[in-house]
């Protein structure tokens, strides 16, 4: 079976709706799917996350984007997740390291996360994914 | 032309790729075998997902109708 896997790194809205895209589309295809979520990545997976931001980087481009987004009513990157999820196999990783280092508890990420794994255990899973990703 | 009555319409008009596939995918996961799912969409990514997707799913795509300003998918469930 074709395998996706995605280091959701990033914490901003620019970079985690690719990966709810993506995740989506993949799940479609009947892929199975890994997401390993870390950093602010895993960040923007708590429950009392504010909305994420666009990325300064894009400068004015920014606001824009933010801007067309709430118009259009575009799903959010975890409503993305969810329903991945429901059509297909989509498992969701949080990284142990940035987990410990935040003192996060399971209970304080959103219900979509399966399971909290170290870095070995992801390289694990993900070194024979057709795909690999770092987003 | 045949025209092939839809037994589930799926109006997935204003959502953006690949949303309308995914509504089509769960509509097709509740469907029985022989009904026939028409989806509307208005994104630009399901012209080429939408059959991707129905080819390897191993559905059948009936009619793909220009309608303006969206696009009607109309699919058999075949298994």
């Amino acid at each position: 079976m074709t395998k996706l896997s995605i280091i959701m790194f990033s914490g901003t809205a620019d970079k985690l709706m690719p990966v709810g895209v993506l995740a989506s589309a993949a799940a479609g295809l009947g892929y199975e799917v890994e997401i390993f979520a870390t950093f602010w990545g895993l960040l923007a997976l708590k429950k009392d996350a504010p909305q994420p931001d666009v990325s300064k980087d894009y400068g004015p481009m920014a606001e824009m984007f933010k801007k067309i987004m709430q118009e259009k009513n575009m799903p959010s990157f975890i409503d993305m997740l969810r329903q991945a999820k429901e059509i297909g196999n989509v498992k969701i990783y949080a990284c142990a390291q940035t987990f410990d280092m935040m003192g996060l508890k399971k209970e304080d990420l959103v219900d979509i996360v399966d399971d909290v794994i170290g870095a070995m255990e992801y390289l694990e899973k993900s070194k024979d994914a057709d795909i690999n990703l770092f987003i | 032309m045949t025209e092939v009555k839809p037994d589930i319409v799926v109006d997935a008009r204003g959502s953006y790729c690949p949303g309308p596939l995914m509504e089509l995918i769960k509509a097709i996961k509740k469907a029985e075998v022989g009904q026939v799912i028409a989806v509307y969409s208005s994104d630009s990514g399901s012209k080429t997902d939408i059959p991707l997707w129905v080819e390897k799913a191993g559905h059948e795509l009936i009619a793909v109708n220009d309608k303006g300003d969206y696009t009607e998918f109309v699919v058999r469930k075949k298994k």
